[in-house]
């Protein structure tokens, strides 16, 4: 495990969940929740968790950015508060 | 009441951060999780399922109850969706938007129910339509079967390799949701009707449950697919190997229908005529 890489993504996953909660655009959130799933996922693969990097990508990355993205398209894009 | 809120996580995430300080440090041999059932799956898994993926051994077979009910979270995701979104056509006028593609020229037909004739020059487009890009859409068209064949490799190889029936499951589904993305939702529909994901989704639950209760009958328990040697007619080893594999076809046809089934009734709202 290099630490250098690891503190690199480790601030990126801070700054993307960081962002995803106070970004007022929620098509923006809900690709900084895609982002954040993808450096957990590569968080997991260096960790030695190769199944669980897989399902996360898939599911967390893949599939659940789409749901926030069609659900975002079928209400306003802009949080009210 | 901000203030109160934001203090409120500020202390529980220092509590938790806190109490991290008496967790074993990471990939701690003597840590109480390596110690109680690891070091049996590890040495016996392969020698009881003959599955090199220690993952899916325990995933499949040791932990089946677990894998077994959240393929029904899954299925039950979906129904809910479909119960909470889909809305039943209606009788009331909608506007429908046809397009001419030889001139470009759109029309909009207001029509109560019939549907008009479908001609060869006309296309049907949705409300909030963009030009069509070539690119993208033989693009993704070509990409569709070959993820598709990956989401098969991954369920069938999840007993040598990461992957198994969710993560297979899930790209499948994706890929169809790449196919509703790129061309338009009724395109997808067309491909795979919403009655057929809704059998899907319960058959996939139903062979994982009823490898269980096949098992069950053969007179093992619920589950223990070494039951399954008298109708493969291998050894019971073997036997478990497959039956993991029948389990995984399960988990994948129940993941990736309802996952379709998810995405069409979000992104139509329920209504199954214009998508995203």
């Amino acid at each position: 495990m290099i630490w250098q890489l690891d503190l690199a993504i480790l601030t990126l996953v801070v700054v993307a969940a960081i962002g995803a909660i106070t970004i007022k655009d929620l098509l923006g959130s809900a690709i900084l929740f895609g982002a954040y799933s993808f450096m957990m996922c590569l968080l997991w693969s260096i960790m030695g968790a190769v199944d669980v990097a897989f399902t996360e990508a898939s599911v967390g990355a893949g599939v659940s950015t789409i749901f926030f993205v069609a659900a975002v398209f079928r209400t306003t894009r802009r949080t009210k508060d | 009441m901000r203030i109160f809120g934001i203090i409120v996580v500020i202390l529980t995430g220092a509590l938790l951060i806190y109490a991290m300080g008496d967790f074993p440090s990471w990939a701690d041999p003597a840590s109480p999780a390596h110690n109680h059932v690891s070091p049996r799956y590890i040495e016996k898994s392969l020698e009881q399922t003959s599955v090199p993926n220690l993952v899916t051994a325990v995933l499949a077979d040791y932990r089946g109850y677990d894998t077994m009910f959240e393929t029904a979270v899954i299925f039950a995701a979906g129904v809910v969706c479909f119960f909470l979104l889909r809305i039943p056509r209606k009788d009331e006028p909608t506007v429908r938007r046809y397009r001419h593609t030889l001139t470009g020229i759109t029309i909009s037909v207001k029509e109560t129910r019939e549907i008009p004739p479908v001609l060869e020059e006309f296309e049907r487009i949705d409300t909030l339509w963009t030009p069509p890009d070539l690119i993208i859409k033989t693009c993704c068209r070509i990409l569709v079967p070959f993820l598709q064949l990956f989401g098969l490799y991954v369920i069938a190889h999840g007993h040598h390799s990461p992957g198994g029936g969710f993560q297979g499951g899930v790209i499948l589904g994706a890929s169809m949701i790449l196919l509703a993305i790129s061309h338009d939702l009724r395109t997808a529909i067309g491909r795979m009707s919403e009655r057929v994901h809704a059998i899907l989704c319960s058959v996939g639950v139903f062979i994982f449950a009823g490898t269980g209760a096949l098992c069950l009958v053969l007179g093992l328990n619920f589950l223990d697919y070494g039951a399954l040697a008298r109708i493969l007619h291998v050894d019971p080893v073997t036997a478990r190997s497959h039956g993991i594999l029948i389990v995984e076809i399960g988990v994948g046809l129940a993941v990736m229908t309802a996952m379709i089934w998810i995405y069409n009734n979000i992104s139509s709202k329920g209504k199954y005529d214009e998508g995203l």
